[in-house]
């Protein structure tokens, strides 16, 4: 799962869909997330930053960023990368 | 550069809640960095507002009602074209248009007026109760259609669509009707104003997207942008929208001006589905209220036109900026009767 390389974002936490007008406004956890999945990062690799720099267990963490990731899915903001898709 | 200066008549000026184009693209050509204009406002009622927005438009006349035939708007026009000198007229109803396509080599011949408008083929081809045999001709999707002309085939439509449908008239509005008795309503409402055929139109739901677009008569596309609408009136206009950069449209648009050969302004609906197919519901003829969102987002369609109209070499636009928006409002201007009663009574202002 990728985000969408298009999909413009900025510091203040505002997504802008180019292909379909579509924004929507993230808070700085939320922004922190989007930012590492635009740069490749995995959901492992987020989940294993999280938890070092934040106070938060790893259940509680992991379940609350795949209900995120499935809402970026869900809005169109991620596509599937070319492994996932084979 | 030095502009040069011309002469622009303009019809569309009713910037209302429905608006006309005629606004936008007055807007559109005082920015252009072509031409210094004067803008000469053309009318059909005492109360369209452009009539009194000054800043804009120069000087006003009222047109007689399209319906009133070529003759009776030629004789309107040599009359204006005595005192204005017009170098080009760009009418932007689609009432109107029939007549200004068919009077365009004669007001060009004998009042050296330019226009930059469709043929009558191209304008017929695209008319909504042609949109069907359009789209199979072009290889566009539309939603299943029908013309009517009685209310005794609304009331066999159960046999044909699903409730809702789309009720259209033949020119302007568009009703949704979720039952058999409000697609009569829809249907008296309509041709009461717009008169006959109805078309009926199955409903596409989805997402409404536009795109304001330029052709220069040999297949190019000149400019092309797409519009998301983001909020919408009960009368179905877009009041704010965001310009979208979706490859699919653009393709789509360059696609259809290309094989109609589609000389003009021109406006695409389309509803983009949840299975991201697009649906082609409508094509004007002319250029959107909001054209004005192109020329933000750096494509002065209206400029292009006008140097197209008067045989400047015009290279198609490349780019645009995406996620530019346009936010509409309204603005109550101060009119003193002087000004009501004299486009009232001389017909020009």
């Amino acid at each position: 799962m990728k985000f969408k390389k298009n999909i413009a974002l900025s510091d203040s936490g505002f997504i802008f869909d180019p292909t379909t007008g579509d924004s929507f406004n993230t808070n700085p956890v939320g922004l922190e997330i989007v930012q590492m999945l635009k740069q490749d990062n995995t959901p492992q690799e987020i989940s294993a930053y999280f938890l070092k720099n934040y106070a938060v267990d790893e259940s509680t963490f992991e379940k609350d960023l795949y209900d995120f990731i499935n809402m970026l899915s869900k809005f169109k903001l991620t596509e599937h990368n070319e492994k996932e898709k084979n | 550069m030095k502009k040069k200066k011309i002469s622009v008549a303009v019809s569309g000026l009713n910037a209302i809640d429905s608006p006309g184009p005629g606004i936008s693209v007055i807007r559109s050509l005082r920015e252009s960095k072509y031409f210094d204009v004067r803008i000469i406002g053309l009318s059909y009622e005492t109360l369209e507002p452009g009539l009194y927005m000054h800043d804009l438009v120069d000087k006003a006349y009222q047109l007689p009602l399209p319906s009133a035939g070529m003759d009776v708007l030629y004789a309107r026009l040599q009359y204006i074209n005595s005192i204005e000198k017009l170098d080009l007229i760009i009418p932007n109803f689609d009432a109107e248009l029939f007549n200004f396509i068919k009077l365009a080599p004669k007001l060009k011949a004998e009042l050296k007026i330019n226009t930059f408008l469709p043929t009558l083929d191209q304008f017929e081809a695209r008319h909504k109760v042609n949109l069907a045999d359009f789209g199979k001709k072009h290889k566009i999707k539309v939603p299943k259609s029908k013309t009517i002309h009685t209310i005794k085939e609304v009331l066999a439509l159960k046999s044909e669509f699903t409730y809702p449908l789309v009720v259209k008239g033949k020119f302007y509005d568009a009703t949704v009707a979720y039952s058999v008795d409000q697609a009569i309503s829809a249907f008296h409402k309509i041709t009461s104003k717009w008169g006959l055929p109805i078309i009926i139109q199955e409903f596409v739901t989805g997402q409404e997207v536009n795109v304001t677009a330029i052709g220069d008569g040999k297949g190019n596309t000149m400019g092309a942008v797409p519009m998301r609408k983001m909020y919408i009136t009960d009368k179905g206009k877009a009041w704010s929208g965001i310009s979208i950069d979706d490859p699919k449209l653009l393709k789509m648009t360059t696609k259809l001006i290309s094989s109609t050969k589609w000389k003009g302004g021109m406006e695409l609906e389309i509803v983009k589905t949840e299975k991201e197919e697009y649906y082609l519901i409508e094509i004007n003829p002319r250029f959107p209220a909001w054209v004005y969102l192109a020329v933000g987002c750096g494509q002065n369609h209206p400029e292009a036109l006008v140097r197209m109209a008067l045989k400047q070499d015009v290279k198609p636009f490349q780019k645009y900026v995406a996620g530019t928006l346009f936010v509409r409002y309204s603005y109550d201007m101060i009119v003193s009767l002087k000004e009501f009663e004299t486009i009232s009574t001389l017909g020009e202002l």
